[in-house]
This record gives C-alpha cells, structure tokens and sequence, in this order.
C-alpha cells in the first residue's frame, strides 16, 4: 500500500517538475541573446569574406548575426515611407544569408533600415540598436556601398568594435540577386 | 434636377489610349442620338487622337494666363451654356490658372455633373493622391498634379485602360505617343519595362479595388426583400476580389522568415499584408521583447504592412476575429516545435484556425529553416 502511495507521488512530483521546467524554457525563448554582430550591407551585393567572417564569430562566440540592409529614401519620399523595390531586394538578400548562417548554426536577426544616404541609416541603425561587433567589407565601395568617409565615421561613431575586412580578389558577387529577384549563394 | 453620369477612362501612362476611347465613346453616344460635345480636349499632337475627334463639336477654350504665358483653359461657363446631353473633358487632374472657377479641373467636371450634364474624363493612375507616393517609389518620377482618390469614388463607371508595357513602348517607338526627338528621352526615363510593369499592376488593383467597394456598397444599401436572384448570388460570393494575407507573428527574430515568404506571397498576389501578434495578457513589453516588437514593427514600415497586436488568452479565437474585421483570405502561421507533454493532445494550431474562422480562408504552414535542416 505504502509502495502504491510512494509511486503516486513520485509521479505526481515528477510531472510538476516537468511543467515547471517546461515553463521556464519556454519562457526563455522569448528572451534571446544580445550578443550581437552587425554586418551592414547596401545594394544587391554583399562580400563573401563579410559574410564568412562574421559568420565564423558569431558561431566562435554563440552571437547572433544581425546582417542589417541599408536603404535609401529619395528626398520627396518620407522617412518612414514602404520600399516595396528595396525590400524585395533586401529579402532576397537576406534569405540567402540566413540560409548560409543556418547551415552553420548561427542565429540571425535581421534589420532593413532607412535613411537618406547609406551613412544616415547606418546612423539610425546604431541610435536604436545594440550590438557587440560590426563587420564591414572595405570591398563594398563605389556607387552602392560605404565610401572610405562613411568607414572612418563608422570607426569614430559606433560604439562597438568595428572590423574592416581587407579586399579581396573576385569577392563582390558571392551573394546576388539575379534578374528575377531571387537570391543565389556562390 | 438630378446629376449627370460620370465615367472615367484610367489607364497606367500616357499614351494607352484612354483619350481615344473616350472620343470613340463619344462618337457611338453621339450616333446614337445623343447630343455630345467636348468640353476640352489635350490631343497631345498625335495624329490618331485629332483624327477620332473630327465630327464631335468642341466647346471653344477661352483664354488664361499663368505668370504673364497666355494658355488655353476649358470654358467651364461655356460648357454649363451650351449644355450638351455629354460632355467629353480630357485630364481630369489638370491643375487650372488661377483666377478661375476653381483650382482643378475635377472640381469643374463636379459643377458640369451637378448641371445634369453626364461627364466622360480621363486619368493616368499615379495622379491618384494615395498612389503618388508608391508611384513615385516603384518608378522614381513623381508627378505634381494630383487628385483625391474619392474622385474614383465618385465616377458610376470607371474603365481600365489596359496595354502591355511591350505594346506601349512599341507605340512610343513607332512615335504614337511623343514626337521623334522625345522618343529616346521618355525611353531612358519614365518608360521602362519594369516602370510600366509596376503601374499596370497599380491600376488593375486600383480598378478591382474599386469594383469591390462599390459593390459592397451596394451589398449594404440593398435590403433583402428587393434582391433579385442574380443578386443573391453575387451578394453570396466571396466580399472581396482580391485576396488578404494574415501572418501570425511572434516578436522575435525566427518570425522574419515567416514575415519575408509572406510578403512575397502578398507581393505574388498583389494584396495587402497584416501582420498579427496575439499577446499574452499583462505580459510586459521590455528589455528584449520591446526591442523585438520595435524592429517588428519597424519591418512592417518598411514593407507597408500593418501590424496589429491584439492582448487575448486564446490565441485562436483573437486570430478568428481579426479575420472577419479584416476580411483575410489566407493565414499564414510558421511551423510550430514538436508538441511535448500535455499539448500532444490538443489539436494542431492550423486545425483549429481553420475551424474557427469562415470558410475559405486558407492557412499555410511556412517550415522553419532550422528544423528542416535539422532534420537532414
């Protein structure tokens, strides 16, 4: 008789656990990590040895990537406007990242920011996100990129460590979009 | 003395002909007995054009100046005298000189109506004041001259003036629309495949859109016992023409997979997106989740969906009703984990949705990337 009483309240105690552990993990989930790495990005473009690298942190550190697409908003727009042509080609963009960071097991949370330029929505970006690192590719230059002047700004202003990925060669088209708007992994 | 009929010719971009067809309109109203004259006409030197006006009587433009430049306006009081069964008014968003009747054309063909007068007109779609800022987005031209869209409202009839973009900018090279010199200069401009492809779309929504609320309108107005039987099953159909995406979100950064296939769902089906987040009530919005919902609802922004958060305990029932308030056609709801303990034996989320909103409604389930490959 004893022995049925203990069984009963071994089973009884087992599943209060239970619950309660189930509770608390999945109240966890609502509480992600805020280890961040940011990886900005302009364009239909974006540097393979960014993406590689920033990808080889967040794993090395259990951070999520926060690949960030940069938009700009024509001056007789408003700021806070829709970009449906912008946004179809930042979601192919970051599709085709989160499918390379999913083969490796690191989390991305990603951000499409407006501003004016590519430097005033960086300076957004920074005014209301946080993150630990930045990674940024010296190859994203040009008319669709970072100047030399928005890296050196990005240097004094953000207020996280920045790092500059050196060029290199035939590094400009591993992530594209092709004619159709899908987003192809070189 | 009740108002005149109004019917408006809307095409994508000049040169589809919706100026064409009105004066062919106005030749078949007129032969068939009607009394027809043109209120103004904007030819746009093309030859096509003047010819299919020969025959209808013109109502004579006066004269107006705009900063010292003599240019010639439609004779409103002209127009009210003559007083013809139909007048023919070309460019309705046309922005008058001032020191007339009023500031637009569209209010002059209001006061040609309200004489009893039936009014045909024309406009190109991104003169619409909702649509000049998505316009002026997808194609980088922004026009000037615009109108408030309960103009559209106010037509008994609107017709779609529809081209394909190819067929356009074959007119435009074989010089239908602009003289020879201009042709490679609206080329390299505003006529491009993509440009064109994008206000075409505008356009056939704006008119479905439209369709829609008039007939819900009318749905409304009409009581049962006057229905005929084509009525009923008009009224029995689906209320909306196009369809409306729901995706059901959580704020945190697995969603945004969800969020982007059901963009580019909507986007396929050239509907409006809702995003929806049922929230736990008395949950606190901080830390972590505040951040969350801000870059939800900064992605809505940037997508022009709309993000509604509704506090409920029953997930299903909250869902339920934002689906009638919003008329959704299809839900869109991400994978869920694989259910342990107790909730192996409710029933899966897809099915309960699907029992409790209205028939029709569509749910699709979009997998989770990581669970998948998981799975390998």
């Amino acid at each position: 008789m004893i022995e049925h009483f203990l069984v009963g309240l071994a089973l009884i105690l087992g599943l209060a656990l239970g619950f309660l552990f189930a509770r608390r993990r999945r109240g966890g989930g609502d509480t992600e990590a805020v280890h961040h790495i940011l990886l900005p990005f302009t364009g239909t473009e974006i540097s393979r040895r960014a993406i590689d690298a920033s990808l080889r942190l967040a794993r090395a550190e259990g951070a999520t990537l926060m690949p960030a697409y940069l938009a700009q908003v024509p001056k007789q727009l408003p700021l806070d406007c829709a970009i449906p042509k912008e946004a179809d080609s930042a979601m192919a963009m970051l599709e085709a990242i989160e499918q390379r960071a999913s083969s490796q097991g690191v989390a991305v949370d990603a951000r499409i920011e407006r501003g004016r330029t590519y430097r005033h929505a960086l300076a957004r970006l920074l005014d209301h996100e946080t993150f630990d690192r930045v990674v940024v590719s010296a190859t994203a230059t040009g008319a669709s990129g970072f100047s030399g002047d928005d890296l050196v700004w990005l240097l004094e202003k953000a207020p996280a460590e920045v790092l500059i990925l050196r060029p290199g060669p035939a590094d400009h088209r591993v992530l594209s979009i092709d004619g159709r708007g899908a987003a192809a992994t070189a | 003395m009740s108002r005149g009929r109004y019917k408006i010719f809307l095409g994508m971009a000049a040169g589809v002909g919706k100026t064409y067809r009105m004066l062919q309109e106005g030749h078949a109203e007129a032969d068939a007995g009607r009394d027809v004259a043109i209120g103004y006409l904007e030819p746009h030197k093309r030859e096509d054009t003047s010819a299919q006006a020969r025959g209808l009587e013109v109502v004579p433009r006066r004269r107006a100046s705009i900063r010292e430049v003599e240019v010639e306006e439609m004779d409103l009081p002209g127009v009210l005298r003559r007083r013809p069964d139909l007048a023919l008014i070309d460019e309705l968003a046309h922005t008058n000189p001032p020191g007339l009747e009023h500031e637009k054309r569209y209010e002059d063909i209001a006061d040609v109506l309200a004489a009893g007068i039936d009014v045909f007109s024309t406009v190109n779609v991104q003169h619409l004041e909702s649509l000049n800022d998505q316009v002026a987005e997808l194609t980088g031209v922004r026009v000037r001259e615009t109108v408030p869209d309960s103009v559209l409202g106010t037509a008994d009839e609107v017709v779609l003036i529809d081209l394909t973009p190819e067929a356009l900018i074959e007119r435009l090279r074989a010089g239908k629309i602009y003289p020879g010199e201009n042709v490679q200069a609206a080329l390299d401009n505003f006529f491009k495949i993509e440009n064109l492809a994008a206000l075409r779309e505008v356009s056939l929504r704006q008119v479905a859109e439209d369709v829609e609320s008039k007939r819900l309108v009318y749905s409304e107005a009409e009581t049962v016992g006057s229905r005929r039987e084509e009525d009923k099953v008009a009224a029995d159909a689906p209320k909306a023409v196009g369809e409306r995406l729901l995706a059901l979100v959580r704020p945190q950064p697995s969603s945004q997979r969800l969020v982007r296939r059901a963009w580019r769902s909507a986007q396929r089906l050239g509907t409006d997106l809702d995003l929806l987040w049922v929230k736990p009530p008395g949950q606190p919005i901080e830390g972590e989740l505040e951040r969350q919902v801000t870059a939800l609802r900064r992605l809505a922004s940037v997508l022009g969906a709309t993000l509604l958060i509704e506090e409920h305990d029953d997930l299903v029932a909250a869902v339920a009703r934002v689906v009638r308030e919003r008329g959704s056609t299809y839900i869109m709801v991400g994978e869920s984990n694989p259910p342990k303990g107790f909730s192996r034996l409710r029933e899966p989320l897809p099915q309960r949705l699907m029992r409790a909103t209205p028939p029709g409604v569509d749910v699709r389930i979009v997998a989770h990337r990581g669970l998948k490959e998981g799975e390998k």
